[in-house]
């Protein structure tokens, strides 16, 4: 397996830590005038989500990990596992478990493209695209013509997902656009 | 790489400030400002002060101490040098491989005098504020500073790890730190009871600005010393440094009394300019020099 020795270590480098894959956030260089020379550097673990905080001695290696991160475009769950497919024309299908699915199960809406990260062909996480379109299924009665007194109310969407702030003249039935880093409405869709 | 500077030309007008504010300083003192060689035949034992070899020649100075030194024992009155200084592999928010040194010698003074002299130059650049002083001991062993998990167990990493993190927490403010212990003198002279040495530097708002010794003068140490070094080299896999015969032939013939200190000019900058990267001060940090 290839290494990368802390002088190569640039953002965006896939590695593994402590038996996790990982993405370097930063790194820095720190070393006394008189000092050993030390990295420290940030990482996010692609597993949990975590930032992790580690430093090295100048010149140690760590292993790379073998990650991809790739566009599919999600079909269907079956209570177990979230099925995603491809989009290169091979039709290939990888499932993807609650834990690499994580919170962006609120967000998935059937051929959404996602974006899938894999690990040894292995999904290990998913990233719903920033803004996506999903249908009210339960909210208070909306209170027609209300277009401006600026209440909100929480609404429940297709995916089973509930959001809070929104607007009171909403109904169920009707299509919400949301952005998915935030978990907040955006607008009420075309 | 793009032909422009990596400084602005806002940074590189306060730089030239600087620099004559600093010869000033010197000036208004009787130092005199010397200019020895940046290119040497020898380069220096320390295995944390890595030199960058020139084949054919020899090394890029990592500091004027060795020729500044040899001028002393020469009868060079009070003396400074500003110029380029370089290091190996050194490359981040605070370090670029070439960079400029402040290094004076003053005779006569111990290191209590000169700390009071770099006090007062840093006044004069940064404007006046006081300098607390803490020890190395304080530093390294208190539970203020909590360093992240690491992967370095041998007692020397831990040290200089925690050294190095408990100085990027001395911040706001500035620092002395002294009281070094023995194995990390370097070329200061130990106090009577062997314990601890005439060392001293300077942190500012966490970053490390000025290093300086009440000077070991003795020939016969300064060689157990490099050999030391030569010792701890081989314990890294690293090559084995010459130590520079005409320094243990000045040291020989007598090097005066004196402290020495060398400062970080371009970090000082850094303060004045509140740059967070050190390129953005030089006219040409390394990725565009």
């Amino acid at each position: 397996m290839a290494t990368y020795s802390t002088n190569e270590f640039r953002s965006g480098m896939k590695v593994l830590l402590e038996g996790d894959p990982c993405t370097i956030l930063e790194n820095e260089f720190v070393k006394p005038g008189k000092g050993q020379a030390f990295n420290r550097v940030k990482f996010r673990n692609l597993k949990s989500g975590r930032v992790w905080e580690r430093t090295f001695k100048s010149g140690e290696s760590i292993e790379a990990a073998d990650v991809m991160d790739l566009d599919m475009e999600y079909l269907y769950t079956d209570g177990e596992f979230w099925h995603f497919m491809r989009t290169d024309g091979s039709f290939e299908q990888v499932a993807a478990a609650a834990a690499a699915v994580g919170e962006a199960s609120n967000w998935l809406k059937e051929q959404d493209v996602c974006q899938v990260t894999l690990w040894n062909e292995d999904p290990i996480a998913v990233t719903p695209p920033n803004f996506v379109e999903l249908e009210v299924t339960d909210t208070d009665p909306g209170l027609k013509g209300d277009t401006a007194s600026g209440g909100t109310k929480p609404a429940t969407l297709a995916t089973g997902a509930t959001i809070k702030g929104v607007p009171l003249f909403i109904n169920i039935g009707d299509v919400l656009k949301i952005d998915t880093r935030t978990g907040e409405y955006v607008s009420r869709a075309r | 790489m793009a032909w422009q500077p990596s400084a602005s030309i806002a940074a590189l007008t306060r730089r030239a400030r600087l620099l004559g504010a600093i010869r000033e300083f010197f000036a208004a003192r009787d130092v005199l400002e010397v200019q020895t060689p940046v290119l040497g035949q020898f380069g220096v034992t320390d295995p944390d002060v890595p030199g960058i070899a020139v084949p054919d020649y020899g090394f890029l100075q990592t500091s004027p101490e060795y020729f500044m030194k040899r001028l002393l024992a020469a009868g060079m009155p009070d003396c400074y040098q500003l110029g380029p200084a370089f290091r190996d592999g050194e490359s981040g928010r605070l370090h670029n491989p070439e960079f400029t040194l402040l290094e004076w010698y003053r005779h006569d003074y111990d290191d209590q005098q000169l700390m009071a002299e770099v006090a007062e130059l840093v006044s004069v650049l940064l404007g006046p504020a006081d300098v607390a002083t803490i020890s190395y001991a304080e530093l390294v062993f208190s539970d203020r500073y909590v360093a992240h998990p690491c992967a370095v167990d041998a007692p020397r990493d831990v040290l200089d790890l925690r050294f190095a993190e408990a100085c990027r927490q001395l911040s706001p403010g500035r620092f002395f730190i002294v009281d070094y212990p023995a194995d990390q003198a370097a070329l200061a002279r130990l106090r009577p009871a062997q314990d601890p040495a005439a060392r001293f530097e300077l942190v500012i708002d966490g970053i490390e600005i000025a290093n300086g010794y009440w000077e070991l003068v003795d020939a016969d140490e300064h060689e157990r010393r490099f050999a030391q070094d030569n010792r701890l080299r081989a314990g890294r896999g690293l090559p084995s440094v010459e130590a520079d015969p005409e320094l243990l032939a000045a040291l020989r013939s007598g090097l005066p009394d004196c402290a020495g200190v060398a400062v970080g000019v371009d970090r000082l900058l850094m303060l004045v300019l509140q740059q967070p990267r050190i390129g953005a001060v030089m006219p040409f940090a390394w990725h565009s020099a």
